[in-house]
């Protein structure tokens, strides 16, 4: 059996790799893309965790995260066309109208 | 395991929200120019939610397998909640013809993100926190963007997206840590474990994940970036039930984790809590008195405002959590009142927005100048009005606590934004008009939810016991 410890440390690099790339990526879908992976990375949290437990719980918040995720994307891209639709543009450096 | 009638009871009122939304969307779907209609339905839906939470208030327990409250402090949200999305209600549809979006959507988006408003409020599972959080979220994302052809309502609804998305990320990093380590994801049960060991230090980096998310979703210094463009671009109604009903679900689920479950988290997290509400205190007073626009001044009041409630929340002492919910009740009228006369004086293409429009407005227009001037003295925190004992509450509470600083800067703080919101009423009652301006007519809709809110912030204010002893045996 692979050791817990396993679970959490690649969860925890992958959940960094999506901070990283909300963090520093100008493309919405990208920025967007990166939220994903971190939202997946916790799902890997939860059910290593939830084997190393025995306990079912874990595995169950899996399934909302998952369907939660998919309510985010359809709004998300709703929301990404919309923007395109008047701008031209998915450059986040370049949605700056309200500021101060 | 198999539902029970007094589980549905339980969740009644969060139910009959639930399906009237979905009863809405489909009104929405199959009967043309169904608007009206289904701002009534869902105005009766609400009515009924409420008489269900009032009814259900004094038998407090749980339901579902202790996965979710019920009665107490879940109706006591419920109901404040409620009062948030009728008066949005009322307010919305004529604000809505003006800017000519009048759709059926409107309602029921703000009917999904009530109920998940309410579903956060009672929560007794870290799951339901992270559901009842994610549908007011979604639901407030589309709100956010309603007017797509408006550029700035895009963009404050794709700011709030992805940060809010982000945000979420970090608070569901936070909750799956804090199963691992303490095995459940019951409120009661890691309250229990809590009590009974020292937990693990990853426990501790799960719960500063939750706590960031939940700062974030308050609108916290130094998770308060998205606050001010969010709120300058989403229309005005959608501001206000932002600001409020979204404040108060926060609130009411950063309390059911850390102060019921965790015992306030100890003297560490108090200190870190207390470090949060004198810097949003601070930097929402200060950049507030900077702004020329009133709805991007409120957004950082805002701020201001959600810091003193973190006040209550560092003190950590009985009073400051009754002080805690005073407040949201106090700030949910008097915000709501305030955003629903900017709601009413804007016109179409964000007009009239600024100062400089208020001029003369007292004198011109009676009605709407004496009650934005109660909603503004009551944000200014002056007696007899319900803000002022909000803020007296986590003060003296923050005293109690030894954190007699605390008290001091959000007194300060207060000091300062007295400036902000009387410049409205001095533009209102002491500046000229221009010549000829036209005097706005105000719905009917309009003035009742006006009214309404201004006499829940003069009524609870002259008689604070009333909300103290709704409260008074939470803790």
């Amino acid at each position: 059996m692979i050791p817990l410890d396993y679970y959490l440390i690649l969860s925890a690099l992958l959940f960094t790799f999506g901070v990283i790339g909300v963090v520093i990526r100008r493309n919405v879908i990208i920025v967007f893309m990166s939220i994903e992976l971190m939202l997946n990375s916790v799902n890997l949290t939860l059910v290593g965790y939830s084997a190393y437990l025995g306990d079912p719980t874990g595995q169950m918040l899996v399934f909302f995260v998952i369907a939660v995720a998919a309510a985010e994307a359809a709004v998300g891209l709703g929301i990404v066309i919309a923007l395109f639709r008047l701008r031209r543009t998915v450059n986040v450096d370049e949605i700056n109208i309200l500021k101060w | 395991m198999s539902v029970t009638g007094s589980d549905l009871l339980g969740i009644l009122a969060v139910g009959i929200v639930s399906v009237t939304a979905l009863i809405a969307m489909l009104a929405g779907v199959f009967l043309k120019n169904s608007a009206r209609l289904v701002m009534w339905l869902g105005l009766a839906g609400m009515a009924g939610a409420f008489a269900a939470a009032w009814g259900t208030y004094p038998s407090a327990g749980t339901a579902f397998g202790g996965m979710i409250l019920a009665g107490g402090y879940a109706s006591f949200f419920g109901m404040l909640i409620l009062c948030a999305g009728i008066l949005t209600f009322l307010l919305a549809s004529d604000y809505l013809r003006k800017e000519g979006v009048e759709y059926p959507e409107f309602y029921v988006m703000v009917l999904f993100a009530v109920s998940g408003m309410m579903l956060m409020s009672a929560a007794a599972d870290l799951i339901i926190v992270f559901l009842g959080l994610e549908i007011m979220s979604v639901s407030l994302y589309v709100l956010a963007g309603f007017m797509r052809r408006r550029e700035k309502s895009i963009e404050a609804s794709l700011k709030y997206f992805l940060l809010g998305a982000f945000a979420t990320g970090f608070l569901l990093y936070g909750i799956a840590l804090i199963y691992g380590t303490m095995g459940t994801t019951d409120l009661a049960g890691i309250a229990l474990r809590f009590a009974s060991a020292p937990p693990p230090s990853l426990f501790w980096v799960g719960a500063g994940l939750l706590l960031g998310g939940f700062a974030f979703k308050v609108g916290a210094v130094p998770f308060h970036m998205w606050v001010p463009d969010v709120y300058e671009g989403s229309p005005t109604p959608v501001s206000g039930i932002m600001s409020t009903g979204g404040k108060a679900a926060a609130f009411a689920a950063f309390l059911l984790v850390f102060v019921k479950s965790l015992g306030g988290g100890g003297a560490k997290v108090q200190t870190l809590l207390a470090i949060f509400a004198a810097l949003s205190m601070v930097t929402g007073a200060v950049i507030a008195i900077a702004q020329k626009n009133l709805k991007r001044m409120l957004a950082y009041s805002s701020i201001a405002h959600a810091g003193y409630m973190l006040t209550g929340l560092a003190a950590a002492n009985q009073l400051g959590e009754s002080g805690v919910l005073y407040y949201l009740v106090a700030y949910t009228f008097m915000n709501i009142g305030t955003f629903g006369v900017i709601s009413l004086i804007e016109q179409a293409e964000e007009k009239r927005l600024e100062f400089s429009d208020y001029a003369g407005l007292g004198l011109r227009q009676p009605f709407l100048g004496i009650v934005m001037s109660i909603f503004l003295f009551s944000l200014a925190g002056i007696p007899p009005l319900a803000g002022f004992f909000g803020k007296y509450y986590v003060f003296a509470a923050a005293v109690d606590a030894h954190m007699t600083w605390l008290a001091i800067v959000g007194v300060l703080a207060s000091v300062v934004s007295v400036y902000y919101y009387l410049r409205v009423v001095v533009f209102m009652y002491f500046h000229e008009g221009p010549e000829g301006a036209e005097v706005i007519s105000v719905p009917l809709l309009g003035s009742v939810a006006l009214l309404l809110s201004a006499a829940g912030v003069v009524g609870i204010g002259v008689f604070p016991s009333s909300i103290l002893s709704l409260t008074g045996w939470f803790f």
